[in-house]
């Protein structure tokens, strides 16, 4: 294809104005780091108390936060988007079109994967260290502590799933951020995945290429920080 | 272990740096976000609404073509406001303001906007601007339709001929042209040669060039994109001395204020006024891409207009029968 051959000088040139993509880099990064931060501090607990505790209904609800793992991104966009346009229940916030917007529908996309991988560690963990720890005579409170403590690379690593998928996902953020560049090219809720959507809709599939590579480095960058922990003490 | 703990520490620290070069990033966009508004409001205290932000939804056309950075850049500047431009296509942009989700909606399809208006929707409705419909395709042009001087009897041919024709099938204003044009036509499209996109104009044109397909296209965003496609205008539209009824007339219409309290009307009808004064046609008029008019500017006359702007068929209530 021509567009391929023509993107390797492309990469060289970067044929953008910097203000424009640092702009859209910081959009992206400060949505996704947001909405994976707040979905860290409800997953967690939320993890924890499953992970310790037995109640009815417990396979169910994890297999309910499983499922929302492959919750399609666009539906979590319509929804939200419904739930703060003027006429939803959220609407007197009005905060249609804007990051706040595109941090809550992140969150709903982040935080499944975030609780599912965390638990699924912290459960993993529990079964060796609960026994090791009556064995040795340890407390409750020092067998959660030292849970923690296990798990932390699990947890480090269900974060960075998280990530993963809130900054590279479109479907919501598109519907309810809206896609908005001012007209000095600084970006407001426009991401690298919705630029590069906007690039291909106007057949700059060299510039949208490139975009793409920003994108892939970024995401990288993440995965390589995950392998590089997994390597240590592995996924369970 | 001590070595794994450093290299955990090393992992932490880059996590750490990552955390704090992201957060710086948001740290210095807030800081230019407060800066725009902080010279905003200093340059323009007395117009009131400095600082503020216009929502407005729009087509795809009015954006792809880059001509709405260049009348919003100036307008910006001259209120210390941000216009937040959102490309939706007709139909989704006239459904955002009717949820009052926007505050001014620039869109081109007349029937479109005439029920938005007569639903209450939208008020003190301007003409701004036109263009025209081209009906492109391949070189080759299988259908036989180059040159035709009707756009029924060349959608005809198209369907005749069994030639792909690629639709936006997306509610928009080319859309709802394309559809009126089926009806004149008294064909019901539909089969094996008759494909629904759900896309925009410029996807639209990008599959019609590989597939050797038909389309109908805004001349503006065929314009703007020529270089990057291979379909050539086989049946012009009225700015070549085409068929009227491929004409494309854009509007701009503030959201009612009346039905929705949230929505900015002051900043909204600021907008309206500065797209149809002089200087923001004159904006219309020079806006070139590759050396060609996309746009050309509708709402000054010198001639006597009594008349705000009424939707077809409309009778004031009352007056029923």
């Amino acid at each position: 294809m021509a567009a391929l051959t023509s993107t390797l000088p492309l990469l060289l040139e970067f044929p953008f104005e910097t203000l424009y993509v640092t702009s859209i880099i910081r959009v992206s990064l400060y949505v996704s780091i947001i909405a994976v931060v707040v979905s860290t501090l409800v997953s967690l607990p939320v993890a924890f108390v499953m992970g310790f505790t037995e109640f009815r209904g417990k396979q169910f609800f994890t297999s309910v936060i499983n499922t929302g793992m492959g919750f399609p991104s666009v539906v979590v966009g319509l929804l939200v988007l419904l739930l703060l346009s003027n006429q939803g229940p959220l609407g007197g916030l009005d905060l249609v079109f804007t990051k706040e917007a595109m941090i809550m529908s992140q969150f709903v996309l982040a935080t499944p994967p975030i609780t599912a991988i965390s638990l699924a560690s912290i459960t993993s963990v529990e079964t060796r260290v609960r026994d090791a720890g009556h064995v040795l005579g340890g407390t409750k409170i020092d067998v959660a502590l030292l849970t923690l403590k296990e798990a932390r690379n699990g947890i480090a690593t269900a974060i960075l799933a998280g990530f993963g998928r809130a900054i590279s996902e479109i479907g919501s953020v598109l519907i309810v951020g809206g896609n908005i560049a001012g007209a000095d090219g600084v970006s407001r809720t426009r991401t690298l995945t919705t630029a590069i959507r906007l690039e291909a809709r106007q057949g700059r599939y060299d510039t949208a290429i490139v975009l793409g590579a920003v994108l892939i480095v970024l995401v990288l960058v993440v995965n390589g920080i995950v392998i590089r922990l997994g390597g240590q003490e592995g996924l369970r | 272990m001590s070595m794994r703990a450093q290299r955990r520490r090393e992992f932490l620290a880059t996590l750490g740096a990552g955390a704090v070069v992201g957060l710086a990033g948001c740290a210095s966009m807030r800081g230019l976000e407060a800066d725009g508004t902080a010279e905003a409001s200093s340059s323009g205290e007395e117009a009131g609404v400095a600082g503020e932000t216009l929502t407005l939804t729009t087509t795809t056309s009015t954006y792809d073509t880059g001509l709405l950075d260049e009348l919003n850049a100036p307008f910006g500047a001259m209120y210390g406001v941000t216009v937040d431009a959102v490309a939706q296509g007709t139909g989704a942009a006239l459904e955002t303001a009717r949820a009052g989700d926007s505050d001014v909606v620039m869109v081109h399809a007349r029937s479109l906007e005439d029920e938005f208006m007569q639903n209450g929707y939208g008020v003190n409705r301007r003409d701004l601007m036109f263009n025209d419909f081209v009906i492109v395709g391949p070189r080759a042009d299988p259908a036989g339709i180059e040159g035709m001087e009707s756009a029924t009897e060349a959608f005809a041919a198209v369907a005749d001929s069994g030639a792909t024709f690629f639709s936006r099938g997306d509610n928009s204003g080319t859309y709802t042209k394309e559809l009126a044009l089926w009806d004149a036509a008294t064909i019901d499209p539909g089969g094996e040669w008759y494909l629904e996109t759900g896309q925009g104009m410029g996807s639209v044109l990008t599959m019609a060039t590989q597939q050797d397909g038909y389309t109908l296209a805004d001349r503006g965003t065929y314009l703007s994109m020529k270089a990057d496609i291979d379909l050539t205008i086989l049946v012009q539209g009225p700015i070549e001395g085409g068929p009227e009824l491929l004409s494309n007339p854009y509007g701009v219409i503030a959201v009612n204020p009346a039905v929705h309290d949230t929505v900015n009307y002051d900043l909204a009808m600021a907008y309206i006024g500065y797209l149809t004064s002089p200087a923001a046609q004159k904006t219309i008029e020079n806006y070139e891409v590759n050396g060609e008019q996309l746009f050309y500017p509708e709402a000054l006359s010198a001639d006597p207009n009594f008349q705000q702007y009424v939707p077809d068929g409309w009778r004031p209530s009352g007056s029923e029968d």
